[in-house]
């Protein structure tokens, strides 16, 4: 199981998110002018939205590379169920995509003159939706696996799934930034994923299944 | 350990291709398949190898007992020969993978990436993944392509020493392989055109 992490890794854009995020962040100073109030107001949307962004534009690699080379055939031909092959590689696309950019959050943070007290919050809430985030894009990437150019389609199902995370991980880091009660959102949060966690992947192998067909 | 079909029919992208067969397959035995291009034989094998649901008849044989190779040989090529290997060996719980690094002459090429691997290094690479599974049922789908003949010869001892050790081999193949096997000719059973009389059925 560790070596299919490892076959994940060595096959997946690594920075491509990272650098797509790095790029989103940086810009919107550029964008928005040089005002620190507004900025730190909209310094946790701006970067969750980042974070979405990038997660989303590594998403249509995650099972295509597998499927081009035959190795999905094979995967579901081994005495591994595609459950836990669908969990691992959204476990893979977690360490190789969420988690960098969970830990890239607060330096960009900076750029955006993050207020203080919201840099944990950023990092808090991050982490709690960013596995929601390849979970349910495991399950997208799943769907549109056999189509060629399977990447516009792949976004547009995937969207609406990630609204509901996009919510409640953006008010809890907006509420710790302004000083506010976060336990309600940062509840929500850590639910939907616990939820998309434990569900998901067995819709992620039952469509599996039959896209392999 | 043995494998029984019977009465299987089977369906490419909805469309009947193959109805009426029935074999079986015992410890030591190869079978090899047979039949012009677009018969179906790479849908009969996905489908014994549990990768699409027959139309009708069954696929009996034990839980897990079926190792299946396909055209592609699912390698990464940013990955080395060895990793490769050791990647699928843990996948299927194998011990070693040097026996089957030595059977197809691959040890000369461990440390080579994949992706630097000729044509025919690749498929040999692919098709030594068979012996890593530790399964007793090969299902292999045109293993010779892309093969030299000093390679064909390297496969051909490789099923000898699997059908030898109690295995069984069903391959679907142009060339002469060399092997004491049966030969089935898919293409007598060939399923009849759709009638298309009430086409209309399905929509109303």
């Amino acid at each position: 199981m560790r070596d299919l992490r490892l076959a994940v890794r060595a096959g997946g854009g690594f920075g491509l998110g990272l650098a797509f995020f790095l790029i989103v962040t940086v810009m919107v100073p550029f964008s928005v002018g040089p005002e620190s109030d507004l900025l730190s107001r909209i310094a946790p949307g701006v970067l969750w939205l980042g974070a979405l962004l990038s997660c989303l534009l590594s998403l249509d690699r995650l099972l295509a590379l597998d499927w081009e080379d035959g190795s999905l055939d094979l995967l579901a031909t081994a005495p591994l169920p595609l459950e836990a092959v669908v969990t691992i590689k959204a476990l893979a696309h977690w360490i190789t995509t969420g988690l960098p950019l969970v830990l890239a959050a607060p330096f960009l943070g900076v750029l955006l003159n993050l207020p203080l007290e919201g840099f944990k919050w950023v990092v808090i809430s991050l982490l709690l939706g960013t596995p929601a985030l390849s979970v349910i894009g495991t399950f997208g990437a799943a769907l549109t696996v056999g189509l060629k150019r399977g990447g516009l389609l792949l976004s547009l199902l995937v969207m609406p799934l990630y609204v509901p995370t996009l919510i409640f991980g953006a008010e809890a880091a907006r509420r710790g930034a302004m000083n506010m009660g976060v336990e309600t959102p940062l509840l929500m949060l850590a639910g939907i994923s616990a939820g998309v966690i434990a569900l998901m992947p067995f819709a992620s192998a039952a469509v599996l299944r039959i896209n392999l067909r | 350990m043995s494998l029984n079909v019977s009465d299987l029919s089977i369906a490419r992208g909805g469309l009947p291709v193959l109805e009426g067969i029935s074999f079986e397959l015992t410890r030591g035995q190869a079978l090899i398949l047979r039949g012009p291009n677009g018969i179906g034989k790479t849908t009969l094998l996905r489908t014994i190898a549990g990768l699409q649901p027959p139309l009708g008849g069954t696929v009996s044989c034990g839980e897990d007992q079926i190792a299946y190779a396909a055209h592609s040989d699912g390698l990464k090529s940013a990955l080395t020969v060895a990793e490769n290997l050791t990647f699928w060996a843990s996948v299927f719980g194998a011990q070693s993978i040097e026996p089957a690094l030595e059977a197809y002459n691959l040890a000369p090429l461990r440390d080579r990436p994949a992706g630097a691997l000729s044509a025919g290094q690749k498929r040999r690479l692919g098709l030594s993944r068979m012996m890593v599974t530790g399964r007793p049922i090969w299902v292999m789908d045109e293993p010779t392509v892309s093969l030299d003949q000093a390679s064909v010869t390297l496969f051909a001892n490789s099923v000898r020493g699997h059908l030898d050790a109690g295995g069984s081999a069903l391959i679907a193949t142009h060339i002469d392989l060399g092997l004491e096997a049966t030969v089935l000719d898919v293409g007598p059973y060939k399923a009849a055109p759709l009638e298309f009389d009430d086409f209309d059925g399905g929509f109303l």
